[in-house]
């Protein structure tokens, strides 16, 4: 079996989890971190078939930036939003938003990007419609969110996990 | 010139214990189920970054390990409370 | 208090930790004056992801500067809060939505 890239990731950072808890990179801890990456890699692919297929590992890299300058800017958004509560409290409501991913780890990390995300909180999705209900806390305008969601956000994950 | 950083520990404390007063009340007041949680969970993300400052106060490299442990823990606490809300059970048989 | 550490490393890392613990604070702030479950769930959030990141920042900047290499055992903690304060959210939304709609 030819080995593909994205096999050697989850070993690559279990390794790396290893390195920096124990702070030293000596010969032996190296050895034993490799050991033990190797082996954890080997009992979670026993436990679960279903794997996930990452490609285009470089464009993902460039995406993190974008979520992060999204995270800083909506903690702003919501700082704003709290302390000018008294004027004017939010207008929380729920957006329904239909989605093309159907991949499940793309799902999961669609779900950890916007629920990290300050505002913004997954409600719901239904597998069989693909329909995702989002809760957002101060809803001004429902279509801009669809058209976040969907450019920004869905159609990178797409073209990595599809 | 030096004692800013001192200063800047001491306000960030001072910010995670009212942070941490905050989520009591909100522990206390309710008034759903859901809300002590939420606070529980406020709670302990303050707690940990204050290990954290103290860590730069002292300057000492074992409260980063504390920290850690604090959000092993609380997530593993705050999930568990959060599923038993869901489900009324944590572990089905 | 950690008076030795150089100004190039003291300036930014307080900088970051009054940062940090203001986003904390407006976030648990959030959590008591917001008035119904579902806007108050958004609050702690705040402290969560960029509070915790600002903090985390100035204690690698502060440990590295007091080690002389640089240390960067905290991301482990950053890592780990970032994927793990959406799964409880999740899970407590997912709760409330159970609970009151049946």
């Amino acid at each position: 079996m030819k080995l593909r890239p994205s096999a050697l990731l989850l070993p690559l950072f279990l390794l790396l989890a290893w390195l920096l808890l124990t702070g030293s990179a000596s010969g032996g801890n190296v050895l034993l971190g490799l050991a033990c990456a190797v082996s954890i890699t080997a009992a979670v692919a026993a436990l679960r078939p279903l794997r996930a297929r990452p490609r285009r590992l470089q464009a993902a890299i460039g995406r993190c930036w974008h979520v992060a300058v999204d995270i800083v800017r909506s903690n702003l958004a919501v700082a704003g939003i709290i302390l000018g509560a008294a004027r004017r409290p939010p207008r929380v409501g729920f957006v329904s938003i239909p989605l093309d991913l159907g991949d499940a780890h793309g799902l999961a990390l669609l779900a950890v990007i916007l629920t990290a995300t300050p505002g913004s909180v997954w409600a719901k999705h239904d597998a069989k419609s693909k329909e995702l209900t989002l809760h957002v806390l101060d809803l001004q305008d429902e279509a801009a969110w669809v058209r976040t969601v969907k450019q920004r956000y869905e159609r990178p994950l797409m073209e990595i996990f599809e | 010139m030096n004692a800013i950083l001192p200063w800047a520990v001491r306000f960030a404390l001072a910010c995670f214990a009212l942070a941490m007063l905050f989520a009591f009340l909100r522990l206390f007041r309710g008034p759903t189920a859901e809300d002590r949680v939420l606070a529980l969970d406020a709670l302990y993300i303050n707690g940990m970054l204050s290990m954290l400052a103290l860590g730069i106060g002292f300057g000492s490299a074992a409260y980063a390990d504390i920290a850690l442990v604090i959000a092993l823990l609380g997530f593993v606490g705050s999930a568990a409370m959060a599923k038993f809300l869901l489900r009324g059970e944590v572990i089905e048989p | 208090m950690s008076a030795d550490v150089p100004l190039w490393a003291a300036l930014p890392a307080a900088a970051l930790l009054a940062g940090g613990g203001l986003f904390a604070l407006v976030g648990a702030f959030g959590l008591l004056r917001l008035d119904s479950f579902y806007a108050r769930i958004h609050a702690p959030t705040l402290g969560a992801s960029l509070g915790t990141a600002c903090v985390l920042a100035a204690s690698m900047l502060v440990a590295s500067a007091l080690a002389e290499r640089p240390v960067i055992h905290e991301a482990m903690i950053a890592l780990f809060i970032l994927l793990t304060s959406p799964v409880s959210s999740l899970l407590l939304m997912r709760a409330a939505l159970f609970r009151w709609r049946g």
